[in-house]
């Protein structure tokens, strides 16, 4: 098992080398971990999971809406699949609470039937229309004016951080080695790919490129100019758990050419989210909120569930989407390059992640990498972080093995010593209170540190010796 | 999931200076079995890690350890089981509750609940600042325990946010953890009251902004009430003040909340919506001195001890107190004619905004109850008396009791009061 955080790289020649340890880099590690073969995952940053994919709306998209035909439409379904299995298997926090898409206007209303078209034609027959009535029942808590819904059953909740560091925890469990800290700076192809890194040279037989938001930058030191990402900012707000009642469904908007729009969602760890806005930006680290932002969400807010926002809120953070200007995926093979760029995945990449990454998988295979046997991996069984449970804290039989389970440190999310411990020992430590928080939800919770932000500090520092 | 089952007389949830004043005195008038919980390591609340004078008697203040070390002593003196890394997860029952420790799960059922879990500062998320999301943003309590019990280290430059007196508690912590205190910013448009040697520069009517900085903190941008806009360089900012009780586990409970105070609802004997379950201390309203909220704790046992000895409360059906702006919120906040008088006498209140000679309005459906010319101005993040006489007055199925305040400077509309700012 190999993770390494600084120094030279080793001099090694890597069979693949997969630039970017997103959801979607990971995952395609682990897909090839399956195989014997020498790979390398490099991440310019100190964690896995910590771009894009840590600051998402966190729902397993159905695709209902997709565009019918797209490549995306077909991963995003193959990925909920595949990742509503991966979920139960592995621990990742998932709870199947469906999809409510809210008419507020007659406009809408009379769209909601070409809607649930789409949604057929995309391969979803299990959604209903619902009327006023029916819908004022099922969420009581709905501002006035809703007219009606369309039910989508299978748009479930899931945990993006837990997803992401499963993939990669696996993938370094069966061989592969993670580079962090390693920001890939150039390419030169010739007999194989030589990356010129922060952390020194790295030599790869095929190359993936997963790097999100920067995809079109190592796409351009391969000689393509297929796309270019421009960042669409999305900030969402976080309310207090206390407001996890008053919101059963996702609730979504009926989708415009603009985008998803604004929607809002419980969590997996039993807050409710609402957001996000969509803002086309040039800076691709622009992930603050703005007063405007928060503004808009909270009129747009007071609208769909008029109590939330008069409850306390827990965090606001902002995500980047990698818009392209396309409506599909730009995922495409070099084989004579032995490359593989894995672009412009928007705003479904949680979802469809394992689908991606079985078909970047194929696109290998196709330009010429000899896979081998593929076997199948040990589950990890991470820990649980989500509030559908049961959490340490509420396990007795846990307790009596270990009273560090017993002995709760951050408050407000209820995280225990013996979960602190145990993330710190993992097989990928925290590097920051930011990473162990996305382990473990200590420092996630409604004071922010205001109880436990010392001593879950003490701890970290204790824990990295 | 095995719980182990147990039932208790008293069960006090929280053990800072109102639980144990609560519990203590409980158990001293032999309540029988009066057990605390406290789900921190040490017991003591807040205190425990103020290590500044300031607590207890205005002639002879103590350090915050020292007043939680007494309230500790007296209450294991009296006969508490007080236990502390216990946390009260959620309810089973009126009055039972779960709670997890390192001995495991229980589940305990008590004659009389108290709750007394404190409040804590909102944070920065809560107080919707935007800009980037840096290392270096902290609230004092956060601040206080890093460099008192941990003796972590924090920036190099800070800016205070705030006008309680909890700012200066704030200044004083960073000045001694080596940082420069280069501005104390408030919205506020006067500063907390400054003794000499906490002399820091202070920019009045002025909101943070943003923060900016990625990684670390790397400042703030404040705008002042004409829209103007500087940035200050700093790499760590104390949000002080700005208090939200610690109400989860009321609220699971399901006891009604007082929309001024967000804290439970409670009438003149502390008790709030749920019968058998009272709450104290900074649950009620937000940060209020210790020796307050201890005596809160002390006067609540006394109605504790009233229902544990069967005594019938007076009929339900209280009536709610409503503040008007520029008045915040009112504690406590139900009232019954036939009901105690509150403790010492008096309600307290806080405003918004700064009011030389307040008058005090007190009416129910447009009747007025009471007039009170307060003796001294009126300040935000300042306690605000209002004296309980006229309660026998109020009719107890009419509806709210409404609270306002005016300046003395002009007379008074008819009815409700008219809000002036001076
Ligand atoms: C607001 C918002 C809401 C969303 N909601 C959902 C949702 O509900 N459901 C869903 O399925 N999807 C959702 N998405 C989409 C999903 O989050 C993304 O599709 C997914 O996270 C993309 O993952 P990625 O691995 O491609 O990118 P990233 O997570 O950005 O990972 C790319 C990684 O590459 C690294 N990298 C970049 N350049 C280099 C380099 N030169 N060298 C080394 N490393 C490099 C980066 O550091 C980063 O870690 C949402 C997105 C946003 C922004
Ligand atoms: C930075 C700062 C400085 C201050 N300075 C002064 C000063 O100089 N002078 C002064 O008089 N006052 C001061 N105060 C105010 C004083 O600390 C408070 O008035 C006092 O602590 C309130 O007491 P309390 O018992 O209501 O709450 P707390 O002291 O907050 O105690 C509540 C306790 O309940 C526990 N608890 C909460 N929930 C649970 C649960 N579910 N299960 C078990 N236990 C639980 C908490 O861990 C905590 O120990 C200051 C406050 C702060 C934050």
């Amino acid at each position: 098992m190999t993770v390494t955080t600084g120094g030279a790289l080793p001099d090694q020649l890597y069979d693949v080398a997969v630039v970017g340890a997103g959801v979607v880099g990971s995952a395609i590690a682990r897909e090839l971990a399956r195989y014997p073969l020498r790979i390398a995952l490099v991440e310019a940053g100190e964690d896995v999971g910590d771009g894009t994919s840590k600051a998402n709306t966190a729902i397993l998209h159905t695709g209902f809406d997709a565009v019918p035909g797209s490549l995306e439409s077909r991963l995003v379904r193959e990925g909920r699949r595949r990742l509503a299995a991966y979920a139960q298997q592995n621990g990742v926090p998932l709870e199947p609470v469906g999809a409510l898409l809210v008419a507020w206007d007659d406009g809408q209303l009379a769209a909601l039937p070409a809607l649930a078209a789409k949604a057929v034609r995309n391969g979803h027959h299990g959604t209903r229309l619902l009327d006023a009535a029916e819908l004022a029942r099922r969420e009581p808590h709905l501002g006035p004016g809703a007219l009606g819904a369309l039910e989508v059953p299978d748009e479930w909740i899931i945990c993006p951080w837990t997803t992401t560091i499963a993939y990669a925890t696996q993938a370094v469990r069966a061989g592969v080695t993670l580079h962090l800290n390693c920001r890939v700076q150039s390419v030169t192809s010739g007999g194989h790919h030589e990356l010129s890194t922060s952390r020194g040279l790295l030599r790869t037989r095929y190359l993936v490129n997963a790097a999100g938001l920067h995809a079109d930058e190592l796409d351009h030191h391969l000689g393509h100019e297929d796309f270019t990402v421009t960042p669409r900012r999305g900030q969402l707000i976080v309310y207090d758990k206390l407001a996890r009642p008053l919101v059963r469904h996702i609730l979504l908007p009926v989708p415009t050419a603009l985008g998803k729009g604004v929607l809002v969602a419980p969590t997996v760890y039993g807050n409710v989210i609402l957001g996000p806005t969509a803002e086309d930006l040039d800076d691709k680290q622009a992930t603050g909120s703005t007063a405007e932002g928060l503004e808009t969400l909270r009129d747009k807010g007071r609208r769909i569930v008029p109590a939330l926002v008069d409850e306390e809120v827990t965090a606001v953070y902002a995500g980047l989407r990698a818009a392209t200007g396309h409506e599909d995926y730009r995922i495409r093979a070099h084989a004579r390059q032995r490359y593989v760029t894995v672009g412009g995945i928007r705003s479904t990449g949680l979802t469809a992640s394992m689908a991606i990454a079985a078909y970047v998988t194929g696109l290998l295979g196709d330009a010429g990498l000899h896979l081998g046997l593929a076997r199948d991996l040990e589950p990890v069984n991470m820990p649980c972080i989500g509030e559908a449970g049961p959490r340490p804290y509420q396990r007795a039989d846990l307790i009596a093995a270990d009273p560090a389970y017993g002995t709760i440190v951050c408050h407000c999310e209820r995280v225990t010593r013996g979960e602190i411990r145990d993330a710190m020992s993992s097989t990928l430590p925290p590097a920051s209170l930011d990473a162990l928080r996305r382990r473990t939800r200590a420092g996630a919770g409604r004071c922010q540190g205001f109880h436990c932000g010392a001593v879950v500090r003490a701890l970290f520092e204790e824990g990295r010796g | 999931m095995s719980r182990t089952e147990r039932t208790v007389d008293v069960l006090v949830v929280g053990a800072g200076p109102a639980g144990l004043a609560a519990a203590a005195r409980l158990a001293a008038a032999g309540a029988g079995r009066v057990e605390v919980l406290e789900r921190e390591q040490q017991p003591g609340g807040i205190p425990r890690h103020s290590h500044h004078r300031g607590f207890g008697p205005r002639h002879q203040p103590l350090d915050g350890p020292r007043f939680a070390g007494r309230l500790v002593d007296a209450a294991v003196a009296a006969g508490c089981v007080l236990r502390t890394g216990v946390t009260a997860t959620g309810w089973a029952g009126p009055r039972t509750l779960d709670t997890t420790g390192p001995q495991g799960l229980e589940r305990i059922t008590a004659r009389a609940v108290v709750l007394a879990t404190g409040a804590r500062e909102r944070p920065r998320s809560a107080r919707l600042i935007p800009g980037t999301r840096p290392a270096g943003v902290l609230t004092t309590g956060e601040l206080l325990q890093t460099v008192r019990l941990h003796g972590g280290r924090v920036g190099g430059r800070a800016v205070v946010v705030g006008s309680e007196p909890v700012a200066l508690h704030a200044v004083r912590t960073l000045r001694r953890a080596g940082a420069q205190v280069v501005a104390l910013v408030t919205e506020a448009p006067c500063a907390p009251v400054q003794s000499p040697r906490h002399r820091v520069p202070v920019i009045t009517d002025t909101a943070v902004a943003e923060l900016t900085g990625r990684g670390r903190l790397a400042g703030v941008r404040l705008r002042d009430r004409d829209g103007g806009s500087t940035h200050l360089d700093c790499d760590t900012v104390v949000l002080t003040g700005d208090w939200i009780p610690d109400h989860e586990l009321a609220r699971l409970g399901g006891t009604a909340l007082d929309p001024g105070t967000r804290g439970p609802a409670v009438d003149t004997a502390f008790r709030t919506s749920l019968p058998g379950v009272f709450a104290v201390g900074n649950l009620l309203h937000g940060g209020e001195p210790g020796a307050i909220a201890a005596a809160e704790g002390r006067s609540a046992a006394t109605h504790v001890l009233r229902r544990l000895a069967g005594a019938r409360p007076w009929r339900h059906g209280q009536v709610p107190l409503a503040v008007e702006r520029p008045l915040l919120w009112i504690a406590p906040n139900r009232v019954h004619p036939d009901g105690p008088p509150p403790m010492e006498e008096r309600f307290t209140l806080r405003t918004a905004e700064r009011i030389a000679r307040p008058v005090l309005l007190v009416s129910q459906d447009g009747r007025e109850l009471d007039r009170q010319h307060l003796p001294r101005t009126a300040l935000p993040g300042r306690a605000v008396h209002l004296r309980a006489g006229w309660i026998a007055r109020a009719d107890p199925e009419g509806g709210p009791v409404r609270v306002g305040v005016m300046s003395d400077s002009r007379q008074p509309g008819a009815g409700a009061a008219r809000i002036l700012t001076v």
